[in-house]
């Protein structure tokens, strides 16, 4: 699971009032190249949401598209797409309660009470 | 890539090995995921270079189809874990980069209109009852840009009502009418081969960018 779809999950347990980033637990992640893609980086930049993206990755904390030149699109790229969390679980950052992941899917499945 | 390649490629996928039916589990041929593909990237540009979901994806088919056509990166959301074992499977065998998220439709956690678009084979609502509704709510929900989708012809006028006064969406337009060939799935299927007349939908969804702020 890329750092991509990390940015648009988010936990929807009943009562929860924002469960937007969910935090990640790592035990296995992996690197996989990707060709850069300018133009689709540039159009993505404006809805992705950047605090979630920089404590998920090492990115500088503040950032905005006038930014998006050779050294700082390399990093974007290499953070939102490239990083890969094969296993072990994203949290809810509200009620800490694990969504497992394993083989880089998230299971968001849940429980009766939580619905 | 050409449609007759991209439906011989997509014809070599694995599909479901027990279905299941309440689930309303079928496979989408690869001729119907071919030519809804290339309509979306050829007559509208929806595909290349987008970030696609396919929700309900099962083994991924229509995913499979929207990577092969140049989508940055394809999401397949489904509920059912066998399914998205062979999913990821399928998308290996072709070298794509899928990422995959098992999910109850009803209570996906998504940050907002996030994705550009949306292509689904969702329930028809036969096992159970509006599963078709609760798949085209979220589906303009989540798109910013279009979703495509199959539904039975019989409830053309339902769906294009619902879509526009309910869930938000901006044009609701009818690409074409097809044919969905069922097999013989399951046991309470009594003919071998069935017809079911559907349609191609490609919904608009209004802008709700407003709503989610963005915070830097």
């Amino acid at each position: 699971m890329k750092l991509l779809t990390h940015n648009m999950l988010s936990s929807n347990i009943k009562g929860v009032a924002n469960g937007f980033p969910l935090r990640i637990e790592v035990e296995k992640a992996t690197e996989k190249q990707v060709e850069l893609n300018a133009g689709f980086l540039r159009n993505v930049f404006p809805m992705i949401e950047w605090k979630a993206l920089v404590d998920a990755a090492q990115l500088p904390e503040v950032a905005d598209s006038s930014m998006l030149d050779s050294d700082f699109l390399n990093k974007f790229h290499h953070a939102l797409l490239e990083l890969h969390l094969e296993k072990d679980a994203l949290v809810c950052p509200e009620t800490a309660r694990r969504f497992p992941v394993s083989q880089g899917t998230p299971n968001m499945l849940l429980l009766e009470d939580e619905v | 890539m050409k449609l007759k390649q991209l439906e011989g490629l997509l014809g070599d996928l694995q599909q479901f090995s027990n279905p299941k039916a309440e689930l309303e589990q079928y496979p989408t041929g690869p001729h119907i995921a071919s030519r809804i593909l290339f309509t979306a990237e050829n007559s509208f540009g929806d595909v290349s270079n987008k970030v696609v979901a396919d929700l309900g994806c099962g083994c991924g088919t229509l995913g499979a189809a929207a990577a092969l056509l140049g989508a940055e990166q394809v999401i397949g959301i489904d509920i059912d874990s066998q399914s998205l074992e062979i999913a990821s499977q399928n998308a290996e065998d072709l070298e794509l980069d899928i990422n995959f998220i098992q999910s109850d439709i009803k209570n996906l956690g998504w940050r907002g209109q996030i994705v550009d678009t949306v292509v689904m084979n969702p329930p028809f609502g036969t096992r159970t009852k509006g599963a078709d509704m609760d798949f085209l709510f979220v589906a303009l929900k989540i798109a910013s840009q279009a979703v495509y989708s199959l539904h039975k012809t019989s409830t053309r006028d339902h769906i294009k009502r619902a879509a526009l006064r309910d869930f938000n969406a901006s044009s609701a337009e009818v690409l074409c009418e097809l044919r969905f060939d069922v097999p013989q799935l399951y046991k309470f299927h009594k003919k071998k081969e069935v017809d079911i007349a559907v349609d191609l939908w490609r919904f608009v969804p209004k802008d709700n960018q407003g709503k989610e702020g963005k915070d830097t």
